[in-house]
């Protein structure tokens, strides 16, 4: 189902969803676009983003659109991968262990406004949590029955190259409904029946073939306008070709390892578990104790993420840079099939030290 | 079970990470239920006596005496923990190390020669093996806690040493640094305050010390890119825990 609505049509679908859903989408804090519960007005409608690498500004712009700005440091993750969740509750006494799993019972998630690159993230989360080897409760509690509204970008962000990879900038499968902004209308499609039920008895326009020309050139030219890209078909083999190229010595160099790349980027799921037990939780120590199991954003540039008993893996910051690149670049393909890297360019603007992965990449190529 | 018995010991210090301690509030109680605080300056005025399970020490070692006093501490205790931004990198009297002891001594006092000081202000461990280090000015109570906690039940106190901005994302913040140009030393420092000051629109100036194998060098470069002079970076550093973040510059370059 195709259709068109004025442009202020789109709070009645807030109304609708807001029933069933928890209705998270862009919000202005703390001069930057963030993600969170939000109403209609919150949407930061025609604001741009500048962004370079290592930096942000945010600026009242002229434009008439919307959803004129790009993405900023949050994504969908911080939902569906909590930052910090509870994972179980357990118990030890001497009859033994029990564990109770943490549920929540809230309304399920309405991701509002998502681009092409985070949905092309979150296809990833799905096989990562949630397919053939892993079915992580927690995951599949938070992602079932999310409502997914996404946005084809009309105007790229400064530091995106997601054309050059094939994750955006439109959005071609796994959204309920896909909105396009063409002057006072969206355009919206929809891709499940939970979309087209949300879509029913609305006030709605004919699209006609004009529209979905503009439709389809405001993509395209979103595509063209991109500043930056990787050659992504010389990849996964530019990273194994290149494993010792003293290239990764010199970004060891700038490397803050603050892991602020990591906790930015929408495919980056590196976790770490840990049990909180507290002294009144021992204080019951005679018949047992009890405490929570904890899980929270780690990052493979945090130094303790490698060490095992006996040794580290990536002893050094070089070893480490060269984990996270490759990870995102080479081996999610074959452990999932899928890039690692969706060109949203977070990790490029987030980098206090403004370190791009794409000149990196480029720099790999060329000679020793 | 027999409890545990701990000693509190403090040296130059300002007595704040002792009172995180009595800060416990809702959990002092059980502490005292699992813990026998046999020495505690600070709480009563029980004499120093036998030995310990485990030593909790605050503050630097400023002068000859306290070097003596730590030396029989580490003798009559199994475990040794230090606490706070002066036990684990001397603290912001570590600022005189960079100066000479006798030309400010006589600016400061007037009579010099009472001064019994040591040249330097260093942290416990450069004097005796240091089983656990708590960092932080002051200490966060809930490490505190955790770290008893791992002692009683045996396991490996679950407090990351990785950087300040892995926390500040999880919560949500957009980077002072990146939004607004700020100079902050987040990147370079470890966690554990619950980015207190970002949260309040402020710059990290750096109360948990340098984070595991900081990159101090790279932080500057790009402070000074955005506009400080070198004077200004390294004042940054110069707080209570100079000695840590110089220290650990000098060792990256």
């Amino acid at each position: 189902m195709i259709i068109k609505i004025q442009k202020y049509n789109l709070s009645h679908i807030f109304d609708r969803l807001k029933s069933s859903h928890k209705l998270i989408g862009p919000k202005i804090e703390n001069n930057a676009i963030i993600l969170s519960e939000i109403e209609f007005h919150d949407i930061p409608a025609g604001y741009r983003d500048q962004q370079s690498p290592g930096c942000y500004k945010l600026k009242q712009g002229e434009n008439a659109e919307v959803f004129s700005f790009s993405p900023g440091p949050d994504s969908f993750k911080r939902f569906l991968h909590p930052p910090f969740a509870e994972i179980f509750r357990f118990e030890k006494s001497k009859k033994g262990i029990t564990i109770s799993p943490s549920n929540s019972d809230e309304k399920p998630f309405a991701f509002i406004g998502i681009r092409a690159c985070d949905i092309s993230a979150m296809k990833l989360y799905d096989r990562v949590f949630s397919g053939e080897h892993i079915r992580d409760k927690t995951y599949e509690s938070l992602r079932k029955n999310c409502f997914i509204m996404a946005v084809n970008c009309i105007y790229p962000g400064d530091n995106c190259f997601c054309q050059s990879i094939g994750t955006g900038p439109e959005v071609k499968d796994y959204f309920d409904i896909v909105i396009t902004e063409i002057r006072d209308s969206f355009i919206l499609e929809t891709g499940t029946v939970a979309g087209e039920r949300l879509l029913t008895g609305l006030q709605q326009d004919r699209v006609n073939d004009n529209d979905m020309k503009e439709r389809n050139e405001s993509i395209q030219r979103c595509g063209k306008a991109m500043k930056k890209a990787i050659k992504f078909d010389e990849l996964p083999w530019l990273i194994y070709r290149n494993l010792e190229h003293p290239r990764w010595a010199e970004i060891e160099k700038r490397d803050l390892e603050c892991g602020n790349c990591t906790q930015v980027c929408p495919t980056c799921f590196c976790n770490s578990s840990y049990d909180l037990v507290s002294l009144s939780g021992v204080l019951k120590k005679s018949e047992g104790l009890s405490g929570v199991r904890i899980r929270a954003w780690d990052s493979c540039f945090s130094k303790n993420f490698a060490r095992v008993h006996g040794g580290n893996f990536r002893p050094s910051r070089k070893a480490r840079y060269r984990q996270w690149m490759s990870h995102k670049l080479a081996y999610t393909f074959e452990q999932f099939g899928l890039p690692g890297c969706v060109g949203c360019g977070r990790c490029i603007t987030w980098c206090p030290v403004g370190i791009d992965i794409t000149h990196e990449l480029e720099a790999l190529r060329n000679a020793r | 079970m027999k409890k545990p018995k701990i000693g509190i010991f403090k040296f130059a210090s300002c007595d704040g990470c002792q009172l995180s301690i009595l800060n416990l509030e809702d959990e002092i109680l059980d502490f005292i239920e699992l813990f026998d605080i046999s020495y505690f300056r600070e709480a009563s005025d029980s004499p120093l006596k036998g030995q310990f399970d485990i030593a909790i020490v605050e503050g630097s070692i400023s002068a000859e005496r306290q070097r003596q006093d730590i030396m029989d501490i580490r003798e009559r205790s199994r475990r040794l923990i230090t606490i706070g931004a002066c036990a684990t990198s001397g603290g912001l009297q570590a600022l005189r190390n960079l100066a000479s002891l006798s030309s400010y001594k006589q600016y400061v006092y007037p009579s010099p020669d009472f001064i019994d000081a040591l040249p330097a202000s260093t942290p416990i461990s450069e004097h005796v093996f240091v089983d656990y280090e708590l960092w932080g000015c002051p200490i966060n109570k809930e490490a505190m806690v955790e770290t008893m906690v791992s002692f009683l039940i045996g396991k490996r106190p679950g407090i990351p040493k990785y950087s300040l901005c892995m926390d500040c994302k999880g919560k949500g913040i957009p980077c002072l640094l990146v939004t607004n140009g700020e100079p902050c030393l987040g990147p370079i420092t470890k966690t554990g305050c619950g980015v207190l000051c970002p949260s309040f629109g402020k710059a990290c100036y750096g109360c948990f010390g340098p984070k595991e194998e900081a990159n101090i060098e790279s932080l500057l470069k790009q402070f000074q890119d955005m506009g400080l002079t070198q004077n200004e970076c390294i004042q940054l550093l110069d707080k209570m825990n100079t000695y840590a973040y110089r220290k650990v510059r000098l060792e990256g370059r």
